[in-house]
């Protein structure tokens, strides 16, 4: 494996111009492998090679040992594919990201035209949004499962209802939202705030000595000028969201929820792989979720192609 | 190519009746995004017994620290702690310097096959251990590397999106202040540590705070790599260790405290770098 890091590497062209450390301005520069060797060789080793182990081990019945793995042709993909318990983590990570990403986006904009429109005290509003994506999602997670815990909560006790948040299906779900939302809208917050701050003041002069109001400088600046940052934040988060892991394991004691209610599809594939030592059947798990995430990537970027080419 | 961050500064307009309507709203959602921080600390600060009153209350009737006494006297939290600084300023330290000469390897040099690796490394962006959790551990597992530090932190030191980061920034470098040393004779090499890097201080500055923070409250990665309670960072420790032996809520709200606070002061003294490198990472991935 460390040989593909190297063959570009020690090509002779490389070598060459190392030895010759001399300016080529027309050419450019040509020991550029070794600027980017030390990152590849890392990338190579943890990156690409699991990714190739992983798309090799998912056609054999590989287990943790890693001996005497058989190759079995597509009967992984083939379990996989008819497998209720797959589809359900599958469902409950995609459920997720659909409750999750519209909310998160309208919220942290939210924010960001409220800290971006007081004029005291920025840093406190930007310290208070912010802090609780500083928290390691392990403890934000039991924060919540404290404060959502029937009878000792304060979620619901300050709220004055009774609400099973940990035990009933029809919540457990939510939960995991309301504290996905707490935990993780900073960061979009301060991409917003940051998109807010960089349009230029001038557009805002101009419309207002136009006789807009403050709505249509809304509609038509503020809205239109935060369009890319707005597709990033998207992106981002449903990235980030179809990875859910971390919390949903943590507010539910390393369980699965209420009824298997909350089994994200990152948690089956690591039971698949460490629980039941099915290492082979957990590769196919991970290259379909791979391919999911590259078609969303995909789609992105396909988005944003299409979008330039309508702006010509 | 800077960044469009206004550093606040101190208004001295008057109060006009949207402004305090604003600052009221303001002053309520921020209440609303500390409450469960303040309830922790408050929490933190009861006894156990009255952690587990039902019905629950915001203060403690009788402040102690015995939680916090306890947290020291029992667990491994002060062993956990140090775990996490050494993997954290580790990965941090890895990350600057191969994604800092990658960057500017893939923007200012030219080589052979150039854009089909940078292709490669930003297909990197799809893959995580969440992604790739069975494999990757198989991979670190033949390199004899579970339970081990290395383990630990290697496979957090090759993010392609910070890469991706640098080489838009290193990009937007003029040439002229490099061509300009050229001419005088520097290298390639020298250039870079002597004109480049002093000028990408805020980009650097903002990868490496993110960079920090991501392994400072890893949790996934450092779970499925070792379980054992000696190598454990904070996160890892608190969830898995601390509830395993039946949740003692004020110990877990301590120790959920000691595992976030740093990062939260590390922002309050930082806070324009990190808004800065936020509003930069924005920029790069627009």
């Amino acid at each position: 494996m460390t040989t593909n890091a190297e063959t570009f590497v020690v090509s002779p062209r490389v070598r060459a111009a190392t030895a010759t450390a001399t300016v080529r301005r027309k050419q450019g520069f040509q020991h550029g492998g070794w600027f980017i060797a030390p990152f590849m060789l890392l990338f190579v080793l943890f990156v690409i090679w699991p990714l190739l182990r992983g798309v090799y081990l998912s056609f054999t019945d590989a287990n943790i040992s890693g001996e005497g793995a058989r190759f079995i042709g597509l009967d992984n993909y083939r379990e996989a594919l008819h497998d209720p318990m797959m589809w359900d983590a599958l469902g409950h990570s995609a459920y997720f990201t659909l409750l999750v990403v519209p909310c998160i986006t309208v919220l942290a904009f939210l924010l960001a035209m409220l800290a971006h429109n007081i004029e005291r005290g920025k840093w406190l509003w930007r310290l208070c949004f912010f802090a609780p994506f500083l928290l390691p999602s392990t403890v934000a997670g039991n924060m919540w499962q404290w404060l959502f815990t029937q009878g000792i909560g304060l979620f619901n006790e300050t709220l004055g209802i009774q609400t099973p948040w940990l035990t009933d299906k029809s919540y457990a779900m939510l939960a995991i939202v309301i504290e996905t939302l707490w935990w993780t809208v900073g960061f979009s917050f301060l991409l917003y705030l940051a998109a807010l701050q960089g349009i230029p003041a001038h557009l805002y002069e101009a419309a207002k000595l136009d006789g807009a109001n403050a709505w249509h400088r809304m509609v038509h600046i503020t809205l239109p000028m935060l369009r890319n940052i707005t597709g990033l934040v998207i992106a981002l988060q449903v990235l980030a969201s179809l990875q859910l892991f971390d919390q949903a394991v943590v507010m539910f004691d390393f369980g699965t929820g209420p009824e298997n209610s909350t089994r994200p599809f990152v948690q089956y594939t690591l039971e698949q792989g460490f629980t039941s030592y099915r290492v082979g059947y957990a590769s196919a798990m991970s290259v379909i979720f791979f391919v999911i995430i590259a078609v969303v990537a995909l789609a992105r970027m396909w988005l944003l192609r299409n979008r330039e080419e309508s702006a010509r | 190519m800077t960044t469009a961050v206004q550093v606040s500064k101190r208004s001295r307009r008057p109060w006009t009746p949207s402004q305090i309507v604003l600052t009221l709203l303001g002053v309520a959602v921020s209440a609303v995004f500390v409450a469960p921080i303040a309830a922790a600390l408050f929490t933190s600060l009861k006894s156990e017994a009255e952690a587990a009153e039902i019905p629950p209350h915001w203060l403690p009737r009788t402040w102690t620290t015995q939680a916090w006494r306890a947290l020291w006297s029992t667990g491994n939290i002060g062993n956990w702690f140090i775990n996490s600084l050494v993997v954290s300023v580790l990965v941090t330290a890895i990350v600057l310097t191969v994604a800092a000469l990658a960057g500017y390897g893939f923007a200012r040099t030219e080589f052979r096959g150039k854009g089909a690796l940078m292709g490669v490394v930003m297909s990197g962006l799809m893959i995580s251990p969440a992604v790739l959790g069975v494999p990757l551990f198989t991979t670190v597992q033949q390199m004899g590397m579970v339970d081990t530090y290395w383990g630990m932190i290697l496979p957090q030191c090759a993010p392609a999106a910070m890469v991706y980061i640098l080489y838009k920034f290193f990009q937007g470098v003029p040439r002229e202040l490099e061509e300009a040393a050229f001419i005088d004779g520097a290298g390639r090499w020298r250039v870079f540590f002597t004109i480049v890097l002093p000028l990408s201080r805020p980009s650097l500055a903002a990868v490496g705070i993110f960079t920090f923070i991501a392994s400072w409250n890893n949790f996934l990665w450092p779970y499925m790599v070792t379980n054992n309670p000696d190598l454990m960072t904070m996160p890892n420790g608190i969830a898995t260790v601390m509830n395993s032996y039946g949740i003692q809520w004020a110990q877990l709200m301590a120790g959920g405290l000691m595992a976030g606070l740093p990062l939260i002061v590390v922002f309050v003294f930082f806070q324009r770098q990190i808004v800065a490198g936020v509003a930069h990472t924005g920029l790069a991935g627009q």
